[in-house]
């Protein structure tokens, strides 16, 4: 690359290889809630799939159900069909509320906890550490030659990789499917080619990304920093080294040589040696923190040790920092997290959660939708009736079977059938069964005097005929000859 | 406004040189692994290149050496369908159309491949939906049938045409043209016409009505009945309803006498196979104005017709 460097101008290299990142254990309150993170967020991951929900005989009995053959989205006791997909809609407007809430408040606390690269990440490094060792451990092994050790340690340890990678493929495809079914066939070679080519990606994708990508996932590939950074304001919590305590950095015999003149960093590193994305916080807010706060745990444990207070690393707002340089105390956390800005969005969250609860309460489940035939628009029957045809969508939202009646009203004399019924039989109502979770095309024929408007708006009801009466209505056109 | 790198303290990386109202870029370096990326994207570009269509030629791309494209592909789909559909065609075949109501998912199946033929072959003159031509064409929507409209004498129709040249089986009548070749003159015509209109119910008897009354029993009766009630087994129409294939208004009627049309309609033995002239015999029949068939010809019909009887998914 020395040519193309340059033509750069300059003597930087064009491209840059990846320094390995060797985290070292740690431990503390972050490191907790880490661990407490990410054993919900696998759970729920590996688990849900295998919830059962009894819907009765109609229904999948699986809790959370994504049935694309069958467009339906099944999640506990709602059920959501294609055309109320605003739902899903309102949920990502939720999610992208949350986030706004979550990063104005805590930062990038999405990134530090929740991101699936992160707990991911999480996971193999302490893959890396059952195997290889800890830190000094892994960096001599990866230093080291190819010895028979080595190519054992690492064929172990690519092995669990591998089989973690599967284990999430294969738990992907389970939200698709009824589980058990989908497991058995998955192993006896029946599951659509879809299943197994999904989980082959989504295996191939773990491993790389979690195995060995990692912190260049968050650096070079991961749009969320940029739009994050954008979000926080000078109240928002991160991980902050707080020069201004620490600096002059010097070690302990420095300190005690020179007493006073020696900041409280005693330069250990041990923040260095624990971050998982291999940064040194002390030189300040970086893309690369993930504000996992793992540094924070790491000095903690330091300054418990030589005696100093805990916090030279900490959750620190921008303006508390400009606060504390001043030699101020900064305002209590909670009073930073009650601020209008982050009540609003709680508000704003919360209207729309409520919003979609309630409508999902108040939904109806057997919905009408009528389309007048077009062509022709009127018949003439041969008794001198007029016949205008409709095609009629029954919306069967429930899990059982119901037993409906169609009624019209505003149309004087009206006789209705359907094309199983005959008009010897027609009357003001047509009953009919329809199916469990569909929707039932019905052809309707009304037939009504010719005498009247050429252009007559009347009323298409439907309701149930089974305890529950609630229905739906549609108006819609009678077209009759113009006058003869 | 430099235009030399520059070396920037706090990142420790050159800047490329460019400056834009104080803004500048740095040089950062790629990450190693992202330059492999792009190697491998244009190895699997060159794969691609050898086993799909690719380079476009005069007349047509090279054909990769898997011989993939996507007519072949449509052409895999549409056997699939086929296959997957002859059960169903195969069972249609081998019932008698009458008694295709007694099996509800095969008639409801039969309709749908029935519209679909419809839609190809039928609109050009009946019109979609079966709606028909005023003065052209007969509507298939209404319950008035020239030749009958149950399943099975729909089918017939559908299979040897109307009027249909060259073709023994074909169904055949002919209303003299009883002004053109000078049966009845002009004011014989206008009272006839008149007598039509009063047993239609469009008129009040007058004497003009009561003189047509004796020549339509002289001339029409053959045909169209005693009361004008029309014979289906002759294809004669009935002149009491309301429903005029060539139009009910005085000037009509009496072209029609005048110089009747005769309409022919073409067998389509000779151009669709029997399955889909029995499916878009069921669908003509499920339009609106579908009869039963005259005797009960299978006892299963009736139930099958019930009503409050969830029709099958469609
Ligand atoms: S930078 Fe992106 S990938 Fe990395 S933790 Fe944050 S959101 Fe996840
Ligand atoms: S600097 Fe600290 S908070 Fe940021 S990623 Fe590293 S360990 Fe986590």
């Amino acid at each position: 690359m020395a040519e193309a460097d340059t033509l750069a101008g300059n003597d930087g290299p064009l491209y840059a290889a990846r320094k390995g990142v060797y985290p070292k254990k740690v431990d503390g309150t972050f490191r907790r809630l880490k661990w407490l993170i990410m054993g919900v967020a696998l759970a729920i991951y590996y688990g849900t799939p295998w919830i059962r929900w009894d819907r009765g005989p109609y229904a999948p009995d699986q809790a959370v159900l994504i049935d694309l053959a069958n467009r339906r989205f099944y999640m506990f006791q709602i059920e959501i069909w294609p055309h109320e997909f605003y739902y899903v809609a309102g949920l990502l407007i939720m999610a992208g509320i949350g986030l706004f809430l979550v990063t104005s408040a805590v930062g990038r606390a999405w990134c530090g906890y929740a991101c699936p690269q992160t707990v991911w990440t999480d996971l193999f490094q302490h893959v890396d550490r059952l195997i290889d060792g800890d830190r000094n451990a892994q960096i001599r092994l990866a230093n080291g030659p190819w010895s028979a050790e080595k190519v054992a340690k690492r064929a172990a340890k690519y092995a669990i990789y591998l089989a973690i990678a599967f284990w999430t493929g294969g738990a992907w495809i389970m939200y698709f499917a009824d589980a058990p079914t989908l497991t058995r066939d998955f192993w006896t070679g029946d599951a659509a080619f879809v299943a197994y080519g999904t989980v082959a990606a989504l295996t191939a994708t773990t491993f790389v990304l979690g195995g060995f990508m990692r912190e260049q996932v968050c650096i070079y590939m991961c749009p969320w920093p940029r739009i994050q950074t954008a979000m926080m304001d000078e109240k928002s919590l991160l991980v902050t080294y707080k020069d201004w305590r620490g600096e002059p950095r010097g070690s302990l015999k420095k300190a005690l040589a020179h007493p006073g003149s020696i900041g409280d960093c005693i330069d250990c590193n041990q923040c260095v040696a624990v971050c998982p994305t291999g940064i040194d916080i002390r030189e300040g807010p970086q893309i690369g923190c993930i504000t996992c706060a793992l540094c924070i745990d790491a000095c903690d444990t330091v300054m418990a040790q030589v005696g100093r207070p805990r916090g030279l690393i900490d959750y620190c707002a921008l303006d508390d920092v400009a606060v504390e340089k001043a030699g101020g105390t900064a305002p209590p956390v909670l009073k930073t997290l009650l601020r209008p800005r982050l009540m609003i969005y709680l508000a704003i969250w919360s209207a729309i959660g409520a919003a979609m609860l309630f409508s999902l309460g108040e939904r109806t489940r057997l919905d009408l939708s009528v389309q007048h035939e077009r062509s022709p628009l009127y018949v003439q029957l041969s008794d001198g009736m007029i016949r205008n045809n409709y095609t009629l969508k029954l919306r069967n939202m429930e899990t059982r079977p119901r037993k409906v009646a169609i009624t019209v009203s505003g149309l004087p004399g009206a006789q209705l059938w359907t094309e199983n019924g005959s008009r010897e039989k027609a009357s003001q109502r047509v009953n009919m069964t329809i199916s469990p979770d569909s929707v039932t095309r019905v052809r309707l024929f009304v037939a009504a005097p010719a005498q009247g408007l050429a252009r007559q708006d009347f009323t298409i009801a439907t309701y149930g005929r089974d305890g529950d009466p609630r229905g739906d209505t549609d108006t819609i056109q009678f077209d009759r000859p113009e006058a003869q | 406004m430099s235009d030399t790198p520059r070396f920037d303290e706090p990142t420790g990386t050159h800047t490329v040189g460019h400056e834009w109202d104080g803004i500048e870029e740095l040089n950062t370096p790629l990450p190693r692994w992202w330059l492999w990326t792009f190697y491998a994207c244009i190895a699997w570009a060159a794969v691609y290149v050898v086993l799909y269509p690719a380079w476009p030629m005069v007349n047509s791309a090279t054909q990769g050496v898997l011989g993939w494209s996507s007519r072949g592909d449509l052409e895999k789909e549409m056997a699939g369908h086929t296959a997957k559909r002859a059960p169903i065609v195969n069972a249609i075949a081998a019932m008698p159309i009458a008694a295709l109501p007694s099996k509800p998912e095969l008639l409801e199946a039969a309709i749908q491949g029935g519209s679909a033929a419809f839609k190809v072959h039928c609109v050009q003159c009946h019109g979609a939906g079966g709606a028909g031509v005023v003065g052209l064409y007969p509507s298939l929507t209404d319950d008035d049938w020239l030749w009958g409209g149950d399943l099975a004498t729909i089918e017939t129709t559908l299979i040897h045409g109307i009027r249909n040249p060259d073709h023994d089986l074909t169904r055949v009548n002919s209303m003299p043209a009883f002004g053109r070749d000078g049966i009845l003159d002009s004011t014989a015509i206008n009272d006839l016409v008149s007598h039509v209109r009063v047993i239609s119910r469009q008129e009040k008897p007058s004497a003009a009505s009561a003189r047509g009354a004796a020549l339509f029993e002289n001339n029409c009766v053959a045909c169209h009945g005693t009361n004008g009630e029309g014979i289906r087994e002759l294809g004669a129409p009935k002149l009491t309803d309301p429903v005029w294939l060539y139009g009910g208004s005085r000037d009509a009627i009496a072209k029609t006498i005048h110089n009747p049309r005769n309409g022919v309609m073409p067998r389509w033995n000779d151009k669709l196979d029997a399955v889909t002239i029995r499916m878009l015999a069921a669908y003509v029949h499920s339009l609106g104005g579908g009869e039963n068939a005259p005797a009960p010809v299978v006892p299963a019909a009736a139930e099958a017709a019930a009503p409050d009887k969830a029709p099958a998914n469609g």
